[in-house]
């Protein structure tokens, strides 16, 4: 199985799903997985399966495959901080703001940060490509039946493996191209993903909504495309200190990347609309992202700057320190493949409204469901939770129950089906 | 001898607009005219013109040997009037051939029976009054929401003089006994209870069109000679139905309606079936024994009960909310605020806060006008909201409230006293004017 990253290094929902769908096929007995990432730094889990770090492997290999050894490897070290979901763009601008924190690489090659920087929309394909170089050797050195691979990130690796070991492909769409750019496309990445897709033997999509982009955007057949919901791992038991919420007010909360296919703004505009009829209720948004100055623009144009707050971006526990503190979650999201955070929600026993424009729309019932751009429902949906008692009671019994239910082990259940559809079973 | 009792629900809710929380306190108006006047007319123009037409021929024909009975809520009976008033006028030409009964029944169609005996009365005499004004019949049988019925309920009912009263014959309270009998309440004897056969009911009703039942196609002679060969010591056979099985749930493609024309003549032309009205069972049949339903029951769903209403906790606030008002409405004579508080008790807003069947994928999109049990009880909870703060204009709901109320009625009388007193003064230099006008002619 190849990715782009695995918890606790993770900066978005794919590497939380790779490890849930690891985890839940490792219960299936009969199904063993090796994963492979850029970089391993050795604190992963590895309970469950054999984890291999690309940059460990290509230590000992490159030796005997290649000249330039010293560079390359180096070259992976400073690649593993790549994150899946993000454009080329906004990759640069992630790893222009990281350079001061890793001073280490800073210290020890002044020009490489240079020649790096200056032509990065090209070494992160370039990154790619190598990493698919890797997977090549790895494919070489293991032993396994079927190659799956998650998002456009790993499917040159993914198609390396397949051409060397001819064992059939799975790959696993978590986001595509569209929902990443907002229509915007860049034709590189469209490319690799739809080689992807076409050399790939089966395709996993996460929701009906991403398999319809797939088949409809990427010309692929609709056998070839099967829909496997993501789940939710159980919440560890053990209770964390809890900070208390500071004011005797409801809060409302929207936590995701500040970004276009996000929503942000028409949550503001309900945000509005509700503080016009009630006063003790205050908004939060968690993230950061590139709207993020426009979004504070438009709260200060509303004039309810003091009932509107911006915490930056969250992680980890903060994220089920800010649950705790919700009165109703908000997934405004104008494309979402499918959409965990609003799982995590629930989980926590939070209500929770999402658009219907996301994939996570698809299997959710004790939910309220708006269109994104629908700011009176969404509004009138914020309204009645905060005061309609009973409606905030039914949502989070039901929507507790219902998460629980989600369980990764189903998930990889329907994954092995499609591993057996491969696989001629 | 059998007796057939053929009964039919005529009802229609005055279904509410999208009613934003913005809306409160600003717009007093709740109802979705275009939706209310688009359901009336189509059900109208597919189910009630013509089985009313039909059974208008029928009477004719048969000459006082077939029978129906009919509860129309006052509701319904509003929209006809607001949207199709010739409906009224068939149900008066049906009642005038003296083969059809009318039921009495709550007015808004509503669970007061659930809540408060005082409102329950209330809405039964305001409907009552309703079916005399409009077809000259007092009612004497009491057919409750949803066939919702209880020991309790059905005791009350008897004190207020009704003697025979229609329900469910739900399995689970029946047993081993038949519901083609007479039974009476278990607290008050002199209550005769009528039991809805629900299978025979349901195959009219439910499964007539459906091409995957063994017994598909139904004709009226079949249906007949179910009813022939059914036990002989068997009295009744009671087929409680929702009027708009004709034409509507059964279209007219389904070949409903010449089902519904054949089936009198076959009754009547069998030697062991007649037709009868409730109060004619009720009168002639001898009841067989108590029946005892110590939680209430309805015709709804599998399980009878009334969780399609009042199952999950949204339906139980919206309930308590709305009647946590009667106290104040008691005391409201308003007219506007009275018409919305009928308005808003209908039952039907509760069913479409319903998440039973939610999930489970039976098609009620149909009858509910919200995509989702969510959505229909914020909808809900704004206009109660906005019917609230009206209300508590009204009739003040605490001390303060009471005492400023207390000063705008003095003020509002005294207001009435000076126009009074300037109308006096008017008329009296009037009455000079023209005295003085007269005298200077003289």
């Amino acid at each position: 199985m190849f990715g782009w990253e695995f918890p606790p290094h993770i900066s978005g929902g794919l590497g939380t799903a790779c490890y849930g769908l690891t985890k839940g096929l490792s219960e299936l007995n009969d199904i063993e997985v090796i994963f492979v990432v850029p970089k391993a730094f050795g604190d992963e889990d590895q309970s469950t399966m054999k984890l291999i770090g690309a940059n460990n492997i290509a230590i000992i290999q490159r030796e005997v495959q290649f000249d330039d050894i010293q560079k390359k490897i180096d070259y992976f070290e400073v690649n593993s901080s790549i994150i899946p979901y993000v454009s080329e763009d906004e990759f640069w601008k992630l790893k222009s703001g990281k350079y001061s924190r890793e001073t280490k690489f800073v210290e020890t090659d002044e020009g490489f940060k240079i020649d790096f920087s200056g032509t990065y929309e090209y070494n992160l394909l370039e990154e790619i490509k190598n990493y698919a170089l890797v997977s090549e050797i790895i494919a070489r050195n293991n032993e396994f039946d079927i190659i799956h691979a998650h998002d456009w990130l790993a499917y040159p690796a993914g198609m390396a493996a397949k051409n060397v070991s001819g064992k059939p492909l799975v790959i696993h769409v978590h986001a595509t191209e569209f929902d990443r750019s907002g229509g915007n496309v860049n034709p590189n990445v469209y490319s690799i993903e739809r080689e992807g897709m076409e050399m790939a033997d089966k395709i996993i999509a996460v929701s009906n909504f991403t398999r319809n982009t797939i088949i409809e955007k990427y010309g692929i057949s609709h056998e070839k495309v099967t829909t496997v919901y993501n789940a939710l791992e159980p919440q560890s038991k053990e209770k964390k200190p809890l900070l208390k919420k500071g004011v005797n007010e409801k809060v409302v909360t929207f936590l995701g990347r500040i970004t276009m296919q996000k929503g942000p703004e028409y949550f503001i505009e309900a945000a509005n609309l509700v503080l016009k009829k009630m006063n003790n209720v205050r908004f939060a948004m968690a993230g950061s992202g590139d709207m993020m100055n426009a979004m504070i623009t438009r709260i200060a144009e509303l004039g309810i700057t003091d009932k509107f707050h911006f915490t930056g971006f969250l992680q980890g526990d903060d994220v089920y320190q800010m649950f705790e503190m919700t009165d109703v979650f908000v997934m405004p999201s104008v494309s979402e493949p499918f959409g965990i955070v609003p799982l995590e929600a629930m989980q926590s026993g939070v209500p929770v409204i999402i658009s219907n424009q996301s994939g996570v729309a698809e299997i959710l019932e004790n939910v309220i469901k708006i269109d994104f751009w629908d700011t009176h429902a969404m509004a009138d949906a914020v309204y009645g939770l905060l005061n309609y008692p009973s409606l905030a009671t039914h949502f989070k019994k039901g929507g507790k129950l219902e998460v629980d239910n989600l369980r990764w082990i189903n998930s990889a259940q329907n994954v092995k089906e499609v591993y057996k559809s491969a696989l001629n079973l | 001898m059998k007796s057939v009792c053929l009964f039919f629900q005529v009802h229609q809710p005055f279904r509410h607009r999208r009613y934003r929380f913005f809306d409160i306190g600003n717009d007093h108006y709740y109802y979705d005219d275009y939706a209310n006047e688009t359901i009336m007319r189509r059900v109208a123009e597919n189910s009630y013109l013509p089985t009313n037409k039909m059974l208008l021929k029928l009477a004719d024909k048969l000459e006082g040997k077939f029978k129906v009975s009919f509860s129309i809520t006052g509701l319904a009976l509003e929209q006809f009037e607001l949207y199709a008033p010739e409906v009224i006028e068939s149900f008066q030409k049906l009642a005038k051939t003296g083969c059809v009964e009318f039921l009495s029944e709550t007015y808004s169609h509503s669970l007061s029976s659930l809540k408060d005996k005082e409102i329950f009365k209330q809405q039964i005499k305001l409907h009552d009054e309703r079916i005399f004004g409009f077809f000259g019949h007092r009612p004497r049988v009491f057919r409750n929401t949803e066939m919702i019925y209880s020991d309790e309920i059905g005791a009350q009912i008897a004190d207020m003089g009704y003697h025979a009263m229609l329900t469910e014959g739900a399995k689970h309270i029946l047993g081993w006994k038949s519901p083609n009998f007479l039974y009476v309440n278990a607290i008050n004897p002199r209550l005769k209870i009528l039991m809805r056969n629900f299978k025979l009911s349901d195959d009219i009703s439910f499964r007539f069109s459906n091409s995957n039942w063994s017994e598909f196609p139904l004709t009226a002679e079949k249906f007949v000679n179910w009813l022939g060969k059914l036990n002989s010591n068997e009295e009744v056979v009671n087929l409680f139905l929702s009027y708009n099985s004709f034409g509507e749930r059964q279209t007219k493609e389904s070949g409903i309606f010449d089902f519904l024309e054949n089936l009198p003549k076959n009754i009547i032309a069998h030697p062991e079936l007649r037709f009868a009205t409730p109060s004619e069972v009720a009168e002639e049949l001898q009841p067989v024994s108590a029946v005892s339903v110590p939680h209430p029951i309805s015709w709804a769903d599998e399980e009878r009960d009334l969780t399609a209403w009042l199952g999950n906790e949204m339906q139980k606030e919206a309930f308590e909310k709305l009647y946590n008002l009667r106290k104040q409405m008691q005391k409201c004579s308003d007219r506007e605020l009275n018409k919305d508080w009928n308005y808003l008790q209908v039952s039907d807003h509760f069913y479409y806060m319903s998440t039973k069947y939610y999930s489970g994928g039976e098609d009620r999109s149909g009858f509910n006008p919200f995509s989702s049990p969510y959505e229909a009880f914020i909808n809900y909870m704004n206009v109660l909201s906005d019917f609230k703060i009206r209300l508590n204009s009204f009739v003040p709901e605490d001390e303060i409230g009471n005492e400023i109320a207390a000063l705008h009625k003095i003020i509002d009388e005294k207001e009435e006293k000076i126009k009074k007193m300037e109308a006096d003064l008017l008329r009296l230099q009037k009455g000079k004017k023209a005295s003085n006008s007269r005298g200077s002619k003289r």
